[in-house]
């Protein structure tokens, strides 16, 4: 009885994971296979026409996209976690109120985010549809992950460091910047890359406050970024073969994410004794 | 000479009184052992003595520790610098997450030493005070998480010991340690309370007796008895530190 039941779980396991594996590796099969063929240069072409599909305006509007949300979010996010963890008074009923805010916002649908992105920015404050109207609504977004992130690596270090620190005079600035923030680092770094998967995935919130046009936009000028492209020339129906070819390139971008973070955190985890 | 003196001393976390009506002197340049049941509250008054019970939230303390002729309770100590004064060594070795030679440059680098040749003294200085030099010195950009476990708490002996404190305040150093290990930070201390006052809380009656000049007996926060180390242990004045002693119970 004991054998066949572990006999089944041992199934069960492996079947999953299997079945994960299959699925995610037909996805990336299908649309490499769709994409890589028309992969061509008119589709990196400067600007973009109707003739030559290209994507390189929406290529840099996403990076412009990803820095400028990141340099928003980050320093907030970080520093409140900090705040939070290293400062408030253990059971504060404001942090405690925080805390259910912020989980509350990493569950509301990105639809939300973007009305509200369209009402406030774009309309109210008269920004239009803009880089700014809409990195500014994606910073919102995902501001949640990237404080809770930042809270769990702040938690996971040791309070024996933080003792440590204090015991030899170290105030509670140079403690919590110099001893306890470094060992915090590569778990906010996954935070970071987390939210920049997201960014780089979002495309509802952006249609609605950064807008669609496809060029190269300044911080005041609406612009698309590549999953917004792609949306956008599918719907259109006319160039669904640069799409495909779209998606590849965006897989690959975003495939790149997850490696980069294992980079880091190998490079900064487990003691970093190289660390100043 | 008297490096502290305690006067009616108080502690309570929250309504809970760790510490009741502590009078006590500790001398200069000897070894002062705390030794008690657990839960006597020696954690407690080692940790007055350079206000880490500060970071207890609601942690409450009355009466007086002059330290220097003054009081250290008194809100306007600058407990950094009385920190850096009175040293700290854990009960469990926490070197930093940096490599050897960061860790003990933290704190004079933290009191404003920036020459690099006087923090590659002080580097050198500690280590060889707290007898590792001679394991560490090719390895000083090596990560100290890399170290034994008793080379580690040598390594935050001398952490502690860069900053030029008067005071070294040990909390059980050696109960994380093999017997090897120590016995080294034993002959350490002896050679240590030369230079420095040194206050340790010990669990083992023999560690006291082998380390200590004087030795101060708990018992549910409140001090039973304080004196020369050989005569409490031969001839206790208090019964119940002979029962203790003779591990009648604890
Ligand atoms: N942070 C704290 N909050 C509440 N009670 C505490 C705290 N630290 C210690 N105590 C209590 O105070 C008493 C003395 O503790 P401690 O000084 O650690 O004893 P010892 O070091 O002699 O074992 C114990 O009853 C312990 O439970
Ligand atoms: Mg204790």
């Amino acid at each position: 009885m004991r054998r066949a039941e572990s006999l089944l779980l041992r199934i069960a396991v492996y079947g999953a994971v299997g079945l994960t594996l299959a699925v995610l590796g037909l996805l990336m099969l299908e649309i490499l296979r769709q994409g890589l063929p028309r992969l061509s240069w008119d589709l990196f072409a400067w600007s973009y026409s109707s003739e030559n599909q290209s994507m390189l305006p929406a290529l840099v509007n996403t990076l412009t996209m990803t820095v400028l949300a990141l340099a928003m979010a980050v320093p907030v996010g970080v520093l409140s976690a900090v705040y939070m963890v290293e400062y408030a008074h253990r059971g504060n009923r404001f942090v405690r109120v925080i805390r259910a805010f912020t989980e509350t916002l990493a569950a509301i649908p990105s639809v939300v985010y973007g009305l509200f992105g369209l009402l406030l920015f774009v309309g109210r404050l008269h920004w239009g549809y803009s880089l700014l109207s809409g990195a500014l609504t994606l910073a919102i977004m995902i501001l949640p992950v990237i404080m809770r992130t930042s809270e769990e690596a702040l938690q996971a270090v040791p309070d024996a460091w933080r003792e440590g620190g204090f015991g030899l005079g170290a105030g509670k600035l140079r403690t919590v910047f110099r001893i306890v923030l470094p060992p915090a680092l590569p778990g906010i770094f996954s935070g970071i890359l987390l939210s920049a998967g997201r960014i780089i995935g979002e495309t509802t919130a952006l249609i609605y406050t950064a807008g669609t046009v496809a060029q190269i936009a300044g911080l005041r000028q609406s612009g698309r970024t590549l999953s917004v492209h792609i949306f956008a020339l599918w719907n259109e129906g006319l160039a669904q073969g640069e799409a495909y070819a779209t998606a590849a390139v965006l897989l690959v971008l975003t495939l790149g994410l997850p490696a980069l973070s294992a980079r880091l955190s190998r490079r900064s985890g487990h003691g970093g004794g190289k660390r100043r | 000479m008297s490096q502290f003196r305690i006067q009616n001393l108080n502690l309570y976390y929250g309504s809970f009184q760790a510490l009741k009506g502590v009078n006590l002197d500790i001398p200069e340049r000897r070894a002062t052992a705390f030794i008690g049941p657990s839960g006597c509250g020696k954690s407690t008054l080692l940790k007055t003595l350079n206000r880490m019970t500060d970071l207890v939230e609601d942690c409450r303390v009355e009466g007086k520790v002059l330290f220097d002729g003054k009081n250290i309770l008194s809100r306007l100590t600058d407990v950094n610098t009385l920190r850096r004064r009175v040293g700290m060594v854990f009960q469990k070795p926490n070197p930093f997450p940096m490599s050897i030679y960061e860790n003990i440059a933290f704190g004079p680098r933290t009191h404003g030493v920036r020459k690099k040749e006087e923090l590659d003294e002080l580097v050198e200085r500690s280590l060889t005070e707290a007898a590792l030099w001679g394991e560490v010195k090719d390895r000083l950009r090596k990560s100290a998480l890399g170290l034994s476990g008793g080379q580690q708490q040598r390594l935050c002996i001398a952490r502690a010991l860069a900053v030029q404190p008067e005071v070294l305040l040990m909390d059980e150093p050696t109960s994380a340690l093999d017997p090897i290990s120590t016995a080294r930070i034993e002959e350490l201390v002896l050679g240590l309370k030369r230079e420095y006052t040194v206050v340790m809380v010990t669990h083992h009656m023999q560690q006291a007796k082998r380390v200590s000049d004087r030795t101060v007996f708990f018992l549910l926060g409140e001090v039973v008895e304080a004196g020369d180390t050989e005569r409490l242990f031969s001839s206790p004045q208090d019964a119940r530190t002979g029962d203790y002693i003779n591990g009648r119970f604890g």
